[in-house]
């Protein structure tokens, strides 16, 4: 058998250690332990934003590697490195243009032949490779013998055994790391081959490419792309080379268009034999603890039962540890400190003691005791995710998004909405089709975030009493209709039906980890105080400006004026003006609401927000203000990235006027039948 | 046991059957990716949970994957002991 690939040496690598910071790149297929490991060695030293141009989440964190420091930048989670989505096209980019000192890929011992279908293609990136084998404990519950030395023969570079989730092996990982960086330890992989009948093709294209390939790419690594009909890689290669020479070339790739199994088929021979060295004693035949979870989370039935069930239990929590905290924050330091500081500040004028005492306290601080709601929510989440929950949600959920002509995945982002719409609509990249992930963008407003459940454990407990959480469960209930009836009407209308398709792991379920949890927790409850820093305060401060000018009386002031001028159309859903102000200041951020009704009542120490909005409205006004709260118009933020997800005004309009509609006639209809029905 | 059966739809295949995948006849884009996920022609599927509507679960190099009816409409298998 011809090597295809002894003609191509090795390219010298120059930018080693010397720029001070070596950097160092985490790759890995998803559910593999990759997050475990990036959170161990960076811990709360790690910066979470966005590849540029792209809103996929790019995490990179400083650590100590034996004395000096190294970058550690996490690649989004990919099973391949063809260009079936923007994640497989950012991992490879990152490995081939910025040429990170060290790659390493963390691979499961328990699952060595999928998981190595990752490290065949990096392989034929030419960087330096290191693989952490982990789950070696979960290998060795199902009877599995992993040799890493052995695989470390074969493969060709070092292979360091792991218990991420038990800090197993991080050392020896910083060691070997070190060795690689520092020349002592050869960490060049010896890449699978083709299938000898692909291989003189091979060799063709990339004599007839070779000229053209444009600066980082290898010429090997482009020609084996092509063969694969990777899109991006085709796309780049038309625009680099001359239609006649391309057009030689297209017509070799189209009359292989089948190479692209063989070309699969090929690293997974080459996994084969790996693992059948290294795996010396196979799986025994049992059955596990996720094939029988499976019989129940996964069942057609059993399994949205249960579904429902997690997801009552989230809001029951949330209402009988979160809401009480909430009022109890409330009570004991928002008003207290608000009587407090309205002591302390007579000296100052009374404009800038307004802003203190009602815009900051007021408002800001009646956000912030909605903290130990969303970190309830976030920490549910959170485990749910880590135990490997979510793949089922999804699952199970295959069949009711068929309604909306979805599948199951484009669940996972939906679940997310329910802790923020932003994140949801920025998930809706897991969605392989493009109408399917658009669709998706549309009705994901429509989910209740945590924002607005906040809202709603702010008000239904005031009017309802013992029954909130029914309320709530009702209100829940009529966003998740509102939801599958919009997506089923644009699919008719806009996608004329049309499907994409459901491919997805199904990971096995893990003992969660308490510190992956807690950092994740950690870091979307601080994004919030931030917001609350920010975007919210500038709010809260604005709308007591408006509400303090011009002449310092809240009945004349701008804010009056406008939602007097804005009050008939309240009316049709029985608000004042002051709850059609709330609304309006609802869409900077949801929880504005509250903050918007804390100034314009004025919080004091003898009486609670709550109390006073429970003295001032009928229930019917109270049960419409919900109803529009639940389906008004998303959050600026989650405008901002719908327009950014779709690249379109036109389809970020329509997502706003279709809430918009739909909000305040659900809200109409509310108030009458309950003023109707004697509420 | 003889493998004269002619292929037919993953999707037919029972729960707690075995199959050999010999062919696909979804698109490039959905073929990549179930090979990026280990499904590939002459490899052995098992059939974990399949009601006869809805999305099924097979396990595959060890792996769960969960699969829409219309993927696993398109994915033909043949009983039978290949390698
Ligand atoms: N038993 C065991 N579980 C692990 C190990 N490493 C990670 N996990 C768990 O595997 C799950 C997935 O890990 P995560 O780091 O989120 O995977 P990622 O998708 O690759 O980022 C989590 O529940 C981890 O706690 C390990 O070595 N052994
Ligand atoms: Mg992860």
């Amino acid at each position: 058998m011809p090597d295809c690939h002894a003609a191509v040496a090795a390219p010298e690598r120059t930018r080693l250690a010397e720029a001070g910071t070596p950097v160092i790149a985490l790759a890995g297929q998803p559910n593999m332990g990759k997050s475990t490991v990036f959170n161990l060695l960076t811990g709360l030293n790690q910066h979470v934003g966005n590849w540029p141009g792209k809103t996929v989440e790019r995490r990179e964190g400083r650590f100590d590697l034996n004395g000096r420091q190294a970058l550690l930048v996490d690649l989004p989670g990919t099973y391949s490195l063809t260009a079936n989505s923007p994640e497989e096209v950012i991992a490879r980019e990152f490995i081939l243009r910025e040429k990170p000192d060290l790659v390493v890929a963390v691979v499961s011992a328990a699952n060595l032949e999928r998981s190595l279908y990752l490290v065949a293609e990096l392989a034929a990136l030419d960087a330096p490779l290191v693989v952490a084998l982990n789950m070696m404990d979960v290998a060795e519950q199902e009877g599995l013998r992993v040799e890493p030395h052995v695989l470390e023969a074969a493969l060709g570079v070092p292979v360091v055994p792991m218990v991420a989730s038990k800090a197993a092996g991080v050392r020896e990982l910083l060691t070997v790391a070190e060795r690689v960086l520092n020349g002592e330890q050869a960490a060049g992989p010896r890449p699978p081959e083709v299938r000898a009948d692909h291989c003189q093709i091979l060799a063709q294209i990339e004599a007839q490419i070779a000229p053209h390939v444009p600066a980082p790419y290898p010429s090997s690594w482009i020609a084996l792309k092509l063969l694969e009909g990777d899109a991006e890689v085709t796309r780049l290669m038309q625009a680099s080379m001359p239609p006649e020479t391309w057009e030689a070339v297209h017509d070799i790739l189209r009359a292989h268009d089948d190479a692209f199994l063989a070309v699969a088929s090929g690293r997974y021979e080459w996994i084969g034999r790996l693992v059948r060295a290294a795996v010396t004693r196979p799986r025994v035949g049992q059955i596990g603890l996720t094939e029988r979870l499976d019989r129940w989370a996964a069942h057609p039935f059993w399994g949205l039962v249960l579904l429902a069930g997690i997801l009552g239990l989230v809001f029951w929590l949330t209402f009988t540890i979160g809401a009480p905290l909430q009022a109890w924050l409330e009570q004991a330091a928002v008003a207290p400190l608000a009587g407090l500081a309205a002591e302390a500040l007579t000296e100052v004028p009374f404009w800038l003691q307004g802003l203190m005492v009602d815009g900051l306290i007021g408002g800001v601080g009646s956000v912030l005791t909605f903290l130990p709601i969303l970190v309830i929510f976030f920490a549910a989440f959170a485990l749910l995710e880590d135990v490997g929950y979510m793949a089922r949600a999804a699952y199970v959920m295959d069949n009711l998004m068929h309604l909306m002509g979805l599948h199951g995945k484009s669940f996972l982002p939906l679940f997310l909405g329910f802790g923020c719409n932003v994140p949801a609509v920025m998930g809706t990249r897991v969605i392989d089709s493009w109408p399917a992930r658009l669709l998706t963008i549309l009705i994901a407003p429509l989910v209740p975030c945590t924002a607005r459940m906040a809202v709603v454990a702010f008000i239904a407990p005031a009017f309802f009493g013992a029954n909130a959480l029914w309320v709530t469960w009702g209100l829940v209930l009529l966003s998740l209709l509102a939801l599958v009836a919009s997506g089923a009407l644009l699919n008719r209308v806009i996608f004329k039906g049309q499907r994409s398709a459901f491919i997805m792991e199904m990971p096995l379920y893990h003992i969660p980890n308490l510190r992956t949890i807690g950092l994740l927790v950690w870091q979307r409850s601080i994004a919030f105080v931030k917001k609350a820093g920010t975007a919210i305060l500038a709010m809260a401060m604005l709308v007591w400006a408006l509400s303090y000018l011009p002449g310092g009386d809240l009945n004349s002031s701008y804010l009056a004026r406008f939602g007097q001028f804005l009050e008939p159309v309240g009316r049709w859903m029985g608000f004042d003006w002051r709850l059609t102000v709330a609304l309006i200041t609802s869409f900077p951020a949801k929880e504005n609401a509250i903050a918007t009704l804390g100034v314009l009542f004025g919080v004091s120490p003898e009486a609670g927000l709550t109390e006073l909005l429970a003295a001032s409205y009928s229930t019917a006004t109270a049960l419409s203000f919900l109803v529009v709260t639940m389906l008004f118009i998303p959050c600026m933020a989650t405008v901002a990235v719908t327009r950014q997800e779709t690249g379109s005004w036109r389809w970020t309009l329509l997502s706003v006027f279709l809430l918009l509609a739909l909000s305040m006639a659900a809200g109409a209809v509310t108030y009458h039948l309950a003023v109707w029905m004697g509420v | 046991m003889p493998d004269s059966q002619p292929p037919f739809p993953l999707a037919d295949l029972e729960a707690g059957r075995e199959a050999v995948i010999v062919e696909f006849k979804a698109g490039r884009a959905v073929t990549s990716r179930l090979a990026s996920l280990g499904l590939t022609p002459g490899v052995r599927v098992n059939m974990v949970q399949n009601y006869g509507r809805g999305p099924l679960i097979v396990t595959a190099r060890g792996t769960r994957l969960a699969l829409g009816r219309g993927e696993a409409a398109k994915i033909l298998v043949e009983r039978g002991n290949h390698a």
